[in-house]
């Protein structure tokens, strides 16, 4: 029972405030999360592009309670399913696995977690290291200039990709021109989507292909095809589907934690010396990033069940957005909490999110940083900004993952 | 230090591995990707920290700490410790 004194979500005509909101920062949160945590509290009210009230969450306390409750749903094929902008509502009908909820997500998630455990991850490290290593290289003999995003960050991504998926060596290069397509600042809408179904095509070919082998290689899509289609636990739609997502949900993100943690490192001389001056910290560095620059900035739910958290009433049926960003900047969990502090070692953020949902990727995600920032700063010692920073162009508030569209550099 | 025991719901957990990281020594993940134990009692200072902030990490909730048997402190199944 929620008390008569909780506040509910279609409570009051006055105006509520937009979420999502853009960057004023590539690097920080936007202020007015920060003015309406100050003003309201952990969970506030807002309005999303549609014009739909929802919650948002602002606190790490409260989101780590929500994240794991299980009458907060993340299943997508609901029609009343909330999303904070049109390009994510078109993304929301491949459900598979990230839109759905346990059990039915369990038993996708299950068939995919041994090709991202710590000791596979660890075994891909040594080649998306040479990756980075040679994409480095390459901008080294033709710059300067060079550009981070499409230069460094979505080449490393895709490769990563491929290695995972078990894309063979000789189709790299297409599935890489191909997967820049979908994040490409230049490129249009109809161009992306163009590129995706090239993508599915491809990979429904390569599917086909696996069938036949009579010696599987050692990819996901080849476990996926030799146990679980021949088995029948899966039909070939499914991993294609689950081919898909992965790359949707492992491409843009980990290419714009690479360019806008080169930003970030670039703007903060300090910290850049703190880094190259110690290798070995490299793995506490990239964790820091990752919660300072929260990306992915917003985990979408919808609430299944009523649900009060302090004197808020959440009922069933309500948008509950939670925003990575502010909640990774929570001064009651993180010390001086708006400094980039690459030595803090704090685990305990947000930034791949919290629950079953929480990324698969993640280990590989720490790979291709560690391996790209590494390797970028160590060998390139005068890397500096080929632009004035404020003319570095800022995501705007409802794309998906935030983060800035590219980098030019010179030395 | 009183010792304290880890224990494990592999239907629980996602495989995401946060508990191999922190402790390498003290979880592993099998084959299938979902966590095994590589000890049952955990007591020195350092590995009840360790053991503690894996329980706190895993996203899952699929890792409790408990006093070993014999030690039993109640049924309140010691949650929610903040800050780890
Ligand atoms: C730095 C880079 C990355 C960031 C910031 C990131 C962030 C996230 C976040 C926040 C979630 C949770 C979404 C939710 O709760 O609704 C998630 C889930 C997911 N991520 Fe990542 N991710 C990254 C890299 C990757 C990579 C490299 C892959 C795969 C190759 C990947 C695959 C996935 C998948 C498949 C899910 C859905 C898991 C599920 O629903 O069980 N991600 N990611
Ligand atoms: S941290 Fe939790 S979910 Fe992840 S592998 Fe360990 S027990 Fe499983």
């Amino acid at each position: 029972m929620s008390r008569p004194s909780a506040v509910g979500l279609a409570a009051g005509t006055e105006p509520l405030p937009d979420f999502p909101q853009l960057r004023q920062c590539p690097y920080q949160p936007p202020p007015g999360y920060r003015d309406l945590r100050e003003a309201e509290g952990p969970v506030v009210r807002a309005r999303l592009y549609d014009g739909r009230p929802t919650w948002v969450v602002l606190g790490h306390a409260v989101a780590r309670e929500l994240l794991i409750d299980p009458r907060l749903s993340s299943d997508w094929s609901r029609p009343d399913f909330p999303s904070p902008s049109p390009r994510r509502k078109a993304i929301q009908k491949a459900t598979i696995l990230v839109g759905m909820d346990p059990p039915e997500h369990s038993a996708y998630r299950r068939k995919l977690i041994s090709a991202f455990s710590v000791r596979r991850t660890r075994e891909l490290s040594e080649s998306i290291h040479r990756r980075a290593g040679e994409l480095v290289d390459t901008m080294l003999e033709q710059g300067p200039p060079a550009e981070i995003l499409s230069g460094l960050a979505l080449p490393l991504s895709s490769h990563t990709i491929c290695g995972i998926l078990g894309v063979p060596y000789e189709d790299h290069g297409y599935f890489e021109e191909q997967s820049a397509l979908l994040v490409s600042p230049q490129v249009t809408e109809d161009d992306a989507t163009g590129a995706l179904m090239n993508l599915r095509t491809y990979l429904t070919g390569l599917v086909e292909r696996k069938e036949k082998e009579s010696e599987p290689g050692d990819g996901l899509l080849d476990t996926l095809v030799h146990r679980d289609l021949a088995e029948g636990s899966l039909s070939r739609d499914d991993v294609i589907r689950l081919g898909i997502i992965l790359l949707m949900a492992g491409h843009e993100t980990t290419a714009s934690m690479i360019t806008l943690s080169t930003f970030t490192l670039l703007q903060n001389p300090r910290q850049l010396a703190a880094f190259r001056a110690d290798p070995a910290g490299a793995g506490l560095a990239v964790e820091e990033l990752l919660r300072y620059l929260s990306i992915g900035d917003v985990a979408m739910r919808i609430a299944a069940e009523d649900i009060t958290v302090g004197d808020v009433a959440i009922r069933a049926g309500d948008s509950v957005m939670l925003s990575t960003a502010e909640i990774n900047r929570d001064a009651e969990v993180f010390d001086d909490a708006d400094d980039l502090d690459l030595a803090r070692g704090a685990r305990n953020h947000f930034a791949f999110g919290y629950g079953v949902h929480q990324c698969i990727g993640q280990n590989l995600a720490r790979a291709e940083m560690e391996s790209a920032l590494t390797l970028l700063f160590s060998r390139i010692p005068g890397l500096r900004l080929a632009v004035p920073a404020e003319q570095v162009e800022i995501k705007p508030a409802q794309s998906g993952v935030q983060g800035i569209y590219e980098l030019p550099v010179a030395w | 230090m009183s010792p304290v025991q880890v224990i494990a719901d592999t239907d629980r957990c996602i495989g995401a591995g946060q508990c191999v990281l922190t402790a390498g020594h003290l979880f592993d993940q099998d084959e299938d990707g979902i966590v095994q134990l590589l000890t049952g009692a955990v007591d020195t200072e350092g590995d009840v920290a360790l053991a503690r902030q894996a329980e706190h990490l895993c996203p899952a909730a699929a890792l409790k700490i408990q006093p070993v048997a014999g030690y039993v402190a109640g049924n309140d199944a010691t949650q929610g410790q903040r800050g780890a």
